[in-house]
C-alpha cells in the first residue's frame, strides 16, 4: 500500500501546528492539481458579465443593456449575467470568484496586441516569445506538467521550454488556417472579395465557437476537455480558446449566447472531472474590457478594465482568490471616474490576481510565481 | 484582341486544360452557334416524357390507394391517420426522383464535356428565364425533360417558338397551375354547376400572369389585372393528359398518352377576349397562340429580353446603348435569338474586363470540372445535393422568376467559404497528380495575374496550389 505524502505528513506530524508546516509540504495533493485557462478572445464585456447593478451610474450608462441584468445577485453591488446559471450555482457553493475592474499592463485597444500581453505576460506587446502558462510549467512537478491546448497550434500563453500538445477536434473546417491566410493575402487588393472573405473567416470562427448551437458547443468543448484531463496519463494543464466576444453590435443576444456556451463549458468540466474538480482551477480572462456606454448599434466598443472569472472546487477552501466572493477595488462608473472618460478604470492588475490564484492553487511561493509568470509586473 | 479568358468564361463555361488557344475568340464563339448540338449524348440517353409521366401516374395511384387503405383501416379498426406509410411513399417517389437525378447528372455531364460551351450557357440562361421549380411535386420528374425538350431545341430560333414550347410543356403547365384552370363559363363548368353538387373549379391566373410579368413583357409594363384575367381565360383548355386532377381528366382525347399536352375544348372559356387593347376572336387553342405571338413581338418584351441578355453578358447594370442595340435587333428580326447572340459577341461592352460577373455555383463547379475534364465529382446520386449545398439547387430556384443574375446573388461570404472548402476537398483528392502552376495559364489564360501565379508558386503543396487556383479571383469570376 502506498500512502500519499499528505497522508503520511498528517498522520506523522500531528503535534506540529498546521501553520508551521512549510507550504511545500502540501505539494502533492490527493489527486494531481489541474489548471484550465479559458481565453476569451475579442474583449469580453465584464460590465455585462458581472454587472455593477448597485453602482448609481450603471443604469443610465448602460441603457437598454442594463435591463438584461436579471441574474443572480452576488452581493450589494454586483449581479451575475443570467446566462451564467451554472456559474451562479458554483458561486453559491463558494466555488466561483469574480475579480472586477482588472486589466493587464496593456492600455491601448488593439485585440492582437492586447491578447499578446495577456498571453505573453509582459508589459508591452511582442515583448515575450513565451507565455505565462508555459513558464508556469517549469515550476510544476512532472506529474502536473502535462499540457495540452485545444487548438490547431500551440497558443502563445502555453509556449515555453516545456513540450505542449495540441488537439483539434475533427469538426474543424476543411479549409485549413494556412489556406485561409493565403487567400486573405490573395484577396487583399480585391474590392469585392476582400470584405466578403473577411466576414466569411469571422463567421467561420464564430460558428466553431462556444456560443453556437444554443450553448451545446460549449458543453461539448467542456466535455472534451474533461475527458482529456481525467485519465491518469491525461493533461493537467489545459488551454481552451474561445472567440466571438467582440460585441460591437447587437450585444444583448450575442453575449447571452456566448455566456450560455461558456457556462455550459464550465458546467461540463465540473461534471466531467468529477472528484478531480476539487483540485482544479479554471481561469477565464480576456485581453481588455469594453466601453461603459452603449454605442449606437446596441453594442459596446473596445475598453480597458474588465472582469476575470475563477472556478474550481478548491476555491471553497479560501485563499487570496476565495470562492463565493467578488473582489474589486471599485472605481465607480460616473464619467469622472472612468479611464479617458469612457472605460472602466482598472484598479488592480489582472496579472497579480492570476498570480495569487495560481500560487495558492499549486501551493507555491507567490513571489516566485510572480517573478516567473510576470517578470515585469 | 478580345480576351480568351472572357470568351471561355463570360460566354462559355470555363477552359479545359487541352483547349487550343484560339487567336480569334469571337469567331470561335460564332462557330459554336452553327455547330450547336441540341441533343448531346448524355441527354439523348435519357427516357422520354412518357416514362416520366408513367412514374408520376404510378405515384399518384399509389397515393390514392394508400389513402383508400387508410380509410378502410379507419373503418375496420378505428385507427387514426390517413397519411401514406412513409416507406411506401418513399418507394413511389423514388421513380420520380430517379428521373430528376438522372437528368441533373446528364445536364452536368453535357456542360462538362461540350466543346461548344457558349450555346450550353445559353441553354442554362433560357432555362432560368422560363424557370420551373422542382419543389412542386409534379415538376420534379419533368424538370429535366422540360429543359431538354422545350428549351434546348429552340434556343437558336425565334423567341416566340421558345416561348410557346416552354408554356406548352407539362412541367410549366403543372408548375403554374394551368393544368387545373377551367374556363368559368366553359361547358364543363356549366355542367358541374348544373349538378349543383359542388363548387365548380375556376380560373387560375398563375400562368397568364407569369407569362406577362416574367417571360415576355416584364413587370409594370402597362398591362392590367383585366389583361391578366382575359389572358388566363384564353389559356383555358390547355392541360396535361393523365396528370391533372379533377373532372377534366375524363375529357382527354382518345389518342392522348399520359403526360401529353392537350387542348380540351369543353374546358376553354368561350367568347372573344380583349388583351392590351386588342380583340382576340373566339377560337380554340389558336386563340392562345395568337396572344403568345403578339406578346413575343411586343416592344416591352424586346426591351425585357434585351436587358436580361445584356446583364448576363456585361454585368449588373448593362450599358443603355447595348440594351438599345439588342432591343432594336429583336424588333427588326422579330425576335431572332441567334441574331441577338451575334450582336452580343460583337458588343464591346461584353468584352470589358470591368465590371466582371461572379460565377454562379453552377458556373463555378462546371468550370472546375472542365479545367481537368473530370467526368464526375463523386457519386452521380449526389449531383443534386452538391448544388443544393452550394446554394443553387438544379431546376429548383423556388420561384417562377428563376435565380437572380446579379453579382450580389452569388457573391456572399458563406458561399465563398463553401467554394473554398469544396475547392480544398477536390484539390485534396487530386493531390500531386496535377501541377496547378502549369494548369493556371492554360485555364485562366490572359487573366492569370502575377499575384495568383506567385500564390500558386509559393503554395505549400500541390493540393493547396490547386485549391488556390479554384479560389483565385479570376477563377471565381466570369
Amino acid at each position: 500500500m502506498t500512502l500519499s505524502r499528505r497522508h503520511m505528513l498528517i498522520s506523522g506530524l500531528t503535534v506540529v501546528a498546521a501553520g508551521a508546516v512549510p507550504r511545500f509540504a502540501y505539494a502533492a495533493a490527493a489527486t494531481p492539481r489541474r489548471l484550465v485557462f479559458v481565453i476569451q478572445r475579442g474583449a469580453a464585456d465584464g460590465l455585462a458579465i458581472v454587472a455593477p447593478t448597485g453602482d448609481p451610474a450603471y443604469a443610465a450608462a448602460r441603457g437598454a443593456l442594463a435591463e438584461e441584468a436579471g441574474g443572480a445577485s452576488l452581493n450589494g453591488l454586483f449581479t451575475l449575467h443570467p446566462a451564467l446559471a451554472a456559474g451562479a450555482g458554483l458561486y453559491r457553493a463558494k466555488q466561483a470568484h469574480f475579480a472586477h475592474s482588472v486589466a493587464t499592463a496593456y492600455r491601448d485597444r488593439s485585440h492582437f496586441d492586447g491578447q499578446n500581453v495577456l498571453e505573453g505576460g509582459g508589459s508591452r506587446p511582442y515583448e515575450k516569445s513565451d507565455g505565462w502558462v508555459g513558464r508556469l510549467l517549469t515550476l510544476l512537478p512532472a506529474a502536473e506538467r502535462e499540457a495540452l491546448a485545444i487548438a490547431p497550434a500551440v497558443p502563445l500563453a502555453l509556449r515555453g521550454s516545456a513540450p505542449v500538445a495540441t488537439y483539434a477536434p475533427s469538426r474543424l473546417p476543411q479549409a485549413d488556417a494556412d489556406l485561409i491566410a493565403r487567400l486573405s493575402a490573395l484577396y487583399a487588393d480585391d474590392a469585392l472579395l476582400h470584405p466578403l472573405w473577411d466576414s466569411a473567416v469571422k463567421t467561420q470562427e464564430l460558428a466553431g465557437d462556444i456560443g453556437g448551437n444554443n450553448g451545446r458547443n460549449g458543453a461539448d468543448l467542456g466535455k472534451l476537455a474533461a475527458s482529456l484531463m481525467l485519465p491518469a496519463d491525461g493533461a493537467r494543464v489545459m488551454m481552451i480558446e474561445t472567440g466571438g466576444w467582440d460585441t460591437h453590435s447587437g450585444q444583448r443576444g450575442r453575449l447571452t449566447a456566448q455566456l450560455r456556451g461558456l457556462d455550459q463549458l464550465v458546467g461540463a468540466l465540473q461534471v466531467g472531472l468529477d472528484a478531480a474538480w476539487n483540485d482544479t482551477l479554471v481561469v477565464v480572462a480576456t485581453e481588455f474590457g469594453r466601453t461603459v456606454a452603449v454605442n449606437g448599434t446596441g453594442g459596446t466598443d473596445h475598453g480597458t478594465g474588465s472582469a476575470a472569472m475563477f472556478f474550481g472546487g478548491a476555491l471553497a477552501g479560501g485563499g487570496p482568490v476565495a470562492g463565493g466572493m467578488v473582489s474589486a477595488d471599485w472605481p465607480g462608473l460616473s464619467a469622472a471616474n472612468r479611464l479617458d472618460g469612457r472605460d472602466l478604470k482598472p484598479t488592480r492588475s489582472l496579472e497579480s490576481v492570476i498570480g495569487a490564484a495560481i500560487a495558492h492553487h499549486y501551493a507555491l511561493d507567490p513571489a516566485r510565481v510572480m517573478r516567473t509568470l510576470y517578470p515585469d509586473a | 484582341m478580345p480576351s480568351l479568358y472572357l470568351a471561355a468564361n463570360r460566354f462559355g463555361l470555363g477552359r479545359r486544360f487541352d483547349d487550343p488557344a484560339t487567336d480569334d475568340p469571337q469567331a470561335w464563339l460564332l462557330r459554336q452557334l452553327d455547330d450547336y448540338d441540341p441533343v448531346p449524348v448524355p441527354i439523348a440517353a435519357l427516357p422520354g416524357r412518357a416514362a416520366i409521366a408513367a412514374a408520376y401516374v404510378e405515384y399518384q395511384d399509389d397515393r390514392r390507394a394508400m389513402r383508400r387503405n387508410a380509410l378502410d383501416d379507419v373503418a375496420q379498426k378505428d385507427g387514426t391517420g390517413t397519411a401514406m406509410a412513409p416507406e411506401l411513399q418513399r418507394l413511389s417517389r423514388s421513380a420520380i426522383r430517379t428521373h430528376y437525378v438522372d437528368a441533373a447528372a446528364a445536364r452536368l455531364a453535357s456542360a462538362v464535356a461540350t466543346p461548344m460551351p457558349f450555346p450550353e450557357r445559353l441553354v442554362h440562361f433560357w432555362s432560368n428565364h422560363f424557370a420551373v421549380s422542382a419543389d412542386k411535386l409534379p415538376v420534379i420528374g419533368f424538370a429535366g425533360n422540360y429543359e431538354f425538350e422545350a428549351i434546348r431545341p429552340h434556343i437558336m430560333g425565334k423567341f416566340s417558338d421558345l416561348l410557346i414550347a416552354a408554356v406548352r410543356h407539362p412541367a410549366m403547365l403543372l408548375y403554374l397551375d394551368q393544368a387545373q384552370s377551367f374556363g368559368p363559363d366553359s361547358p364543363v363548368s356549366d355542367r358541374i354547376r348544373a349538378r349543383g353538387r359542388r363548387q365548380a373549379p375556376g380560373l387560375n391566373e398563375n400562368l397568364a400572369r407569369e407569362i406577362m410579368e416574367l417571360h415576355t413583357l416584364g413587370v409594370r409594363t402597362g398591362y392590367t389585372q383585366a389583361d391578366v384575367t382575359a389572358f388566363a381565360k384564353v389559356l383555358t383548355g390547355l392541360t396535361v393528359a393523365g396528370l391533372g386532377r379533377g373532372a377534366g381528366q375524363r375529357l382527354m382525347p382518345a389518342g392522348a398518352a399520359d403526360g401529353d399536352t392537350v387542348f380540351i375544348a369543353p374546358l376553354h372559356e368561350p367568347g372573344a377576349q380583349s388583351i392590351m387593347g386588342k380583340r382576340y376572336a373566339q377560337g380554340g387553342a389558336d386563340q392562345a397562340e395568337a396572344v403568345l405571338l403578339d406578346l413575343a413581338r411586343h416592344p416591352a418584351t424586346a426591351r425585357h429580353i434585351a436587358t436580361k441578355l445584356a446583364r448576363h453578358f456585361s454585368g449588373d447594370t448593362p450599358a443603355p446603348a447595348l440594351v438599345a442595340r439588342l432591343e432594336a435587333d429583336f424588333l427588326r428580326t422579330g425576335g431572332d435569338l441567334t441574331s441577338l447572340y451575334r450582336t452580343l459577341v460583337a458588343a464591346p461592352e461584353a468584352w470589358a474586363a470591368d465590371p466582371a460577373m461572379f460565377k454562379s455555383p453552377w458556373d463555378w463547379t462546371v468550370s472546375v470540372m472542365r479545367s481537368l475534364k473530370l467526368p464526375a465529382l463523386g457519386d452521380r446520386q449526389n449531383v443534386p445535393s452538391l448544388f443544393t449545398q452550394l446554394g443553387q439547387p438544379i431546376w429548383r430556384p423556388g420561384s417562377p422568376a428563376g435565380y437572380d443574375d446579379l453579382v450580389a446573388t452569388w457573391a456572399g461570404s458563406a458561399a465563398l467559404m463553401q467554394r473554398v472548402e469544396l475547392a480544398s476537398r477536390i484539390a485534396g483528392r487530386i493531390g500531386d497528380r496535377v501541377d496547378a502552376r502549369q494548369l493556371a495559364p492554360l485555364i485562366l489564360a490572359d487573366a492569370l495575374t502575377t499575384q495568383t501565379a506567385q500564390a500558386l508558386a509559393r503554395a505549400d503543396s500541390p493540393g493547396q496550389a490547386l485549391a488556390l487556383l479554384y479560389a483565385s479571383p479570376a477563377f471565381l469570376r466570369r
